[in-house]
C-alpha cells in the first residue's frame, strides 16, 4: 500500500519551478487538512469521555446512595438516590441472551448463503440480508411490542412448563411477555443481519484451494466447512459477534418499546421487569430534572465504557488472529 | 491385473459399503423430510391445541433435523449423516431467521398502507389529538431531511479527509490511533452520542434544536463514512497513483484528480449507506431535538420532529389511531431507507472498480 514518492527526483527545469512550488504548498495544506480531521476524530472521542465524566461527576457528588449497588433510580427524591445495579444486570443479561440465540443462527445463515444455497438464490439472499441490516431500530421496536410480544406467549408457556425447573425459565408472575427474555429475542433478530453479513464476507474469502483440497480428499461438505471454512473464518465470526454485541448493549428504542421496566433484579427471565442503560435513559429523560439528566449521563458513561471495552477487545482479538491466520484479507 | 478381472464373477457383486457406489438417498429426500416434518408440526400443533404458530414451527424444525439425521445414518453412513445433519441445521437456521424478518416487513407494509396517502404525507399533527385519526407526518419528514442533511454536511468532509489521511498519508502512531478509534467509534451507541451533545448543551446553556440532533447524528456517521471511503480508496490501483506522480503531479492533485474520481462511486455509496443508517436513529433526536407537533423548517432554532421520533411518539400514545400513524410513518421511513440503499448499491455496481471477485 505504501506509495513511494521520491521528492529528490531529477531537478525540474527552471521554468517550471514556480508551479512545482505552489504544488508543494498545496500538498502541505492538504496534508494539514486531512491530518487535522484525523486528529479531530480523536478529539471527539476524548471529549465524549471528558464531557460525560464531568457531568457524571456532578451527579455522583450529590448521590446519597451507592451508584453501583443501589436498586433504585430516584434522582429527584430527597435525598437523591440512584444506582445502576439493575441496569447493568439487565443490559448484560439481555445482550447475552441475544448473543446466544443470534450468533449460531447467524453463522448458519452465513454458511447457507456462502456454501449451501443454490447459486441463483445466494446473491439475492445476501442482498436482502444487507437491506435488513438497514431497518431502523424503532421499527423493530414497534414490531416487537405490537406483534412479537403476543406471539411469544405460547413459547413462554412452554419454557415454563418444560424448563421451569432450571429456575431461569420459571415464570412466577402472570402478565404479557414484556420480559428480558423477549428483549433478548428481539435483540437477536436485530443483530442477525449484521452478524450474518460480516461472517458471510469472511466465509467467502476462504481460499478456494483449501476447500478444493479438502473436497479432493473425499471430505463431505460439512467436513470441508469444519476443516477449512470455520478455522479460517473464526476471527471474522468473533469480530462480527462483537459488533453485534456492541449493538445489543446500546440498543435503545427496541428495548424501550418492548420492556415493561421495574427496578428489580430477577433471574426469572420470563417475568416482566428489569431495565437496561439505554432503555432507562429513554424512559426517564422526559421527567428528568437537571440532576436527573446528569444522573442519566452518568449511567450513559458506564454504557460508553462497556461498549468501548467490548469493541476494543474485538479489535485486539482480530488484530492478533490476523497474524496467525495467514489471511491477508 | 487382468487375471483378477477375469476371475471375478460375471454377475454384479453387491455394492460394498464406503465405496463410490454405496447407497445414496434420492435427491428429493430433503424436500420429503421437510414436508413430513411440517405435516408433523402442524398435526401435533392442532392435536394438542397449541395456539402459537411459533411452537408449530419449532416442532417441525426439530423433526426435520432428527428425521434427516436418522434416515441418512440408516441408509448411508455416519459421515454422510453428519453432513446431512449440518445441512439440515443450516437450512433450519435460515428459515428461523427469515420468518421474523419477512414478518417484520409484511406487518409494516400491510398495516402502514392503511393510513398512508397524500394527505398523510403533506400534513402535520397540528391540532390533531393523539387519540383521533387524522394528521400526518409532514413536519417529521421535514425534520428528518434537514437533520440528516446537516449531519451529512458535517460528517462527509471530515470522514472523507480522514480516510484520505489514513490511506494516502497515514503511517506511524497517529494513523494507528485513528484507525483504532474509528473502529471503536463505530460501536458508540446512538444514545451515548446524544448524551455527549446533551452534556455540551447543559454546559453551554443551549436550547434543543435540529442542529444539536444533527451533530449527534454526525458523530454516528463519521466512522461509517471513514470505513467505507477507506475501503474504496484502497481499491484504487497503485499504478494510477504512480503514473500520475511520475508525470510530476503534486500529491494533493493526484489525490483530488485521480484517486478520488476513480473511487467516487464507492464513496458515494458509502455516504448514502451511512445516511440510511442515521436516518432511523431515534435516541439522539429524543434527547436533543425534543419533538414537536408543528412544522418547523428552521433546524437552527426551536424543537423539531423526525420520522423515527414521530413513530416513538405515536407508539407511546397507545391507541389504534396512533398505532396506525406509527406504522404508516414506519413504512415511510423504511421506504426512505430502502430507496437510499438500493440507489447506493446501484451506484456501487455501476461505478465499481473491477476487482478479482
Amino acid at each position: 500500500m505504501a506509495i513511494t514518492t521520491d521528492n529528490n527526483a531529477p531537478a525540474p527545469p527552471v521554468a517550471e519551478r514556480a508551479s512545482t512550488s505552489t504544488g508543494r504548498a498545496g500538498d502541505k495544506i492538504f496534508l494539514g487538512l486531512s491530518r487535522g480531521s484525523g486528529i479531530l476524530l480523536l478529539v471527539i472521542m476524548a471529549s465524549i469521555a471528558v464531557f460525560l465524566t464531568y457531568r457524571a461527576s456532578l451527579a455522583l457528588s450529590q448521590n446519597e446512595g451507592n451508584f453501583l449497588t443501589t436498586f433504585d433510580w430516584n434522582p429527584a427524591g430527597d435525598p437523591p438516590v440512584f444506582g445502576i445495579a439493575v441496569l447493568l444486570f439487565g443490559t448484560i443479561v439481555s445482550s447475552v441472551i441475544a448473543m446466544v440465540i443470534a450468533v449460531p443462527i447467524a453463522v448458519g445463515i452465513a454458511l447457507f448463503i456462502s456454501h449451501y444455497a443454490p447459486r441463483r438464490l445466494a446473491a439475492p439472499l445476501a442482498y436482502v440480508v444487507d437491506l435488513l441490516a438497514a431497518v431502523p431500530s424503532i421499527i423493530y421496536g414497534i414490531w416487537g411490542a405490537l406483534f412479537l410480544v403476543p406471539y411469544l406467549e405460547g413459547l413462554n408457556l412452554w419454557l415454563d412448563q418444560f424448563l421451569g425447573w432450571t429456575y431461569i425459565f420459571e415464570k412466577t408472575q402472570v402478565g404479557v411477555a414484556r420480559s428480558l427474555f423477549t428483549v433478548g429475542i428481539l435483540l437477536a433478530i436485530m443483530i442477525l443481519p449484521i452478524v450474518t453479513s460480516v461472517s458471510r464476507e469472511v466465509f467467502l474469502q476462504v481460499p478456494r484451494m483449501n476447500e478444493e483440497a479438502a473436497l479432493a480428499l473425499g471430505a463431505t461438505r460439512w467436513e470441508v466447512i469444519r476443516l477449512s471454512v470455520l478455522p479460517f473464518g473464526r476471527s471474522g465470526v468473533i469480530s462480527a459477534s462483537m459488533l453485534g454485541l456492541g449493538r445489543a448493549l446500546g440498543e435503545t428504542m427496541a428495548v424501550a418499546t418492548v420492556l415493561s421496566p421495574s427496578f428489580v433484579i430477577s433471574l426469572h427471565l420470563l417475568d416482566p421487569g428489569g431495565g437496561t442503560f439505554a432503555q432507562n435513559i429513554a424512559a426517564k429523560f422526559d421527567e428528568a430534572t437537571e440532576l436527573g439528566r446528569d444522573a442519566l449521563i452518568a449511567s450513559g458513561l458506564v454504557l460508553f465504557v462497556l461498549t468501548l471495552l467490548v469493541n476494543g477487545a474485538a479489535r485486539l482479538i482480530i488484530a492478533r488472529r490476523k497474524e496467525y491466520s495467514g489471511a491477508n484479507a | 491385473m487382468s487375471n483378477a478381472i477375469q476371475d471375478a464373477a460375471p454377475t454384479q457383486a453387491p455394492p460394498r459399503r464406503d465405496s463410490l457406489s454405496h447407497r445414496r438417498m434420492p435427491r428429493w429426500a430433503p424436500a420429503g423430510f421437510a414436508a413430513v416434518s411440517i405435516a408433523l408440526g402442524v398435526g401435533i400443533g392442532t392435536a394438542t391445541g397449541l395456539e402459537s404458530r411459533i411452537q408449530w414451527g419449532l416442532i417441525a424444525a426439530a423433526f426435520f433435523v432428527v428425521i434427516s439425521y436418522a434416515a441418512t445414518s440408516a441408509v448411508e453412513n455416519r459421515r454422510q449423516a453428519k453432513d446431512r445433519l449440518a445441512t439440515s441445521v443450516v437450512w433450519v437456521c435460515f428459515v428461523l431467521a427469515v420468518v421474523p424478518l419477512l414478518s417484520l416487513v409484511w406487518v409494516t407494509v400491510s398495516r402502514g398502507i392503511k393510513v398512508l396517502d397524500g394527505y398523510f404525507l403533506t400534513h402535520s399533527m397540528a391540532g390533531v389529538p393523539g387519540f383521533e385519526p387524522g394528521g400526518g407526518v409532514y413536519h417529521a419528514l421535514i425534520g428528518t431531511l434537514e437533520q440528516v442533511g446537516l449531519a451529512t454536511l458535517v460528517s462527509a468532509p471530515i470522514g472523507l479527509l480522514t480516510a484520505v489521511y489514513l490511506v494516502e498519508y497515514g503511517k506511524g502512531s497517529l494513523a494507528k490511533a485513528v484507525t483504532f478509534f474509528v473502529d471503536v467509534m463505530t460501536g458508540i451507541p446512538s444514545i451515548v452520542a446524544g448524551l455527549f451533545i446533551l452534556s455540551i448543551m447543559l454546559i453551554a446553556g443551549l436550547a434543543p434544536s435540529g442542529l444539536m440532533g444533527a451533530l449527534a447524528l454526525a458523530i454516528l456517521m463519521i466512522p461509517v463514512v471513514v470505513r467505507s471511503t477507506e475501503e474504496m480508496l484502497k481499491l484504487v490501483p497503485n499504478e494510477l497513483r504512480e503514473a500520475a506522480l511520475a508525470l510530476g503531479v503534486p500529491k494533493w492533485r493526484v489525490i483530488l484528480k485521480v484517486v478520488i474520481p476513480t473511487a467516487v462511486g464507492g464513496i458515494t455509496t458509502g455516504v448514502m449507506l451511512a445516511i440510511a443508517r442515521i436516518a432511523g436513529e431515534t435516541a439522539p433526536i429524543m434527547l436533543l431535538v425534543f419533538g414537536s407537533q408543528l412544522i418547523n423548517t428552521n433546524p437552527f432554532e426551536g424543537a423539531q420532529s423526525s420520522l423515527p421520533f414521530y413513530i416513538w411518539e405515536q407508539y407511546r400514545v397507545g391507541n389504534e389511531a396512533s398505532y396506525d400513524r406509527a406504522w404508516a410513518a414506519a413504512l415511510v421511513l423504511i421506504a426512505f431507507v430502502m430507496i437510499l440503499n438500493l440507489v447506493a448499491r446501484g451506484i456501487a455496481r455501476w461505478k465499481a472498480p473491477k476487482t478479482g471477485r
